[in-house]
């Protein structure tokens, strides 16, 4: 993982042959840190995508999984030559798996300052229902 | 709060694996660590006339962001508030990845940085810095006599 984002300097500032490894590694995409949380009326997602306009952002759920591909779109001065590169790659995305209970139609997304907050609800016959321990 | 995991144990140990590694091929860091993984995320260009850096700084509250340049070092520090609720809310945390706290980075510029022409942007969470560089330093074509 380490050696791929050495080698794949699509996104950041450089010259030359930015568009030659764009194509050869257009299939590579950073991994964004997520946080998830669970309360009782669903699921909170939050990731990290700096770079991302709401335009280049896509969250497709299919069936029960959920994915999330993005581009940053960078733009860089002319004639600019790399010295240090931490993220190396333009694109990122991340596939989860859901559980049945959540309910997809209702998913709702705010894209702000790169971070993305994504609420899954859980579906209304999936509402808790508390279950009493019998104290045998 | 509860949580489902104990959180980064496992990187943890990658981490230190990955030190012993770099300890390894003796790349020798500079005074200040290797820099990497750190938050946020750097990428340092340069052009002839400008020096390009690029902070990716996601969420972060614009109000406590700090763009320092002195003595030929240049400081970038600010907050990211954590979106977990405290820890009495009846909440599971699953995923605990994202950076949260304060930070700061400081890099060494070049010579001919000019520290009355710094430039910086915020947008979609990248913060971009821009650095002059000093007119007497630019490539000068020398006429030979």
């Amino acid at each position: 993982m380490r050696n791929d984002v050495h080698t794949t300097t699509s996104n950041s500032p450089r010259s030359g042959t930015a568009s030659q490894d764009r194509s050869r590694y257009s299939d590579a995409a950073l991994t964004p840190p997520v946080d998830v949380v669970e309360d009782a009326n669903g699921i909170t997602l939050y990731a990290d995508l700096p770079g991302v306009s709401r335009d280049k952002l896509t969250l497709q759920v299919e069936s029960d999984t959920l994915t999330i591909e993005a581009e940053s779109d960078l733009t860089v001065p002319d004639g600019l030559t790399s010295h240090h590169t931490e993220v190396g790659l333009a694109r990122f995305r991340r596939v989860f798996t859901l559980s049945k209970e959540l309910d997809t139609e209702k998913v709702s997304a705010e894209l702000a300052q790169g971070v993305l907050k994504l609420c899954i609800p859980k579906a209304e016959h999936a509402q808790p229902r508390r279950i009493e321990v019998q104290i045998a | 709060m509860y949580r489902s995991l104990f959180p980064r144990d496992v990187f943890a140990e990658m981490d230190r694996l990955q030190r012993d590694v770099q300890q390894a091929f003796d790349l020798s860091p500079s005074i200040r660590g290797f820099a990497r993984n750190g938050f946020p995320a750097l990428n340092v260009g340069g052009t002839s006339k400008t020096i390009e850096i690029y902070a990716f700084a996601a969420g972060v509250d614009p109000a406590t962001l700090e763009v320092n340049l002195e003595r030929g070092l240049l400081t970038i520090a600010g907050e990211r508030k954590s979106p977990l609720p405290d820890a009495q809310a009846k909440v599971a945390v699953h995923i605990n990845e994202r950076f949260e706290g304060r930070f700061r980075r400081v890099l060494t510029l070049p010579d001919d940085a000019d520290p009355e022409a710094v430039d910086a942007k915020l947008r979609d969470g990248v913060l971009h810095i821009t650095v002059q560089r000093r007119a007497s330093a630019q490539p000068r074509r020398i006429t030979i006599q």
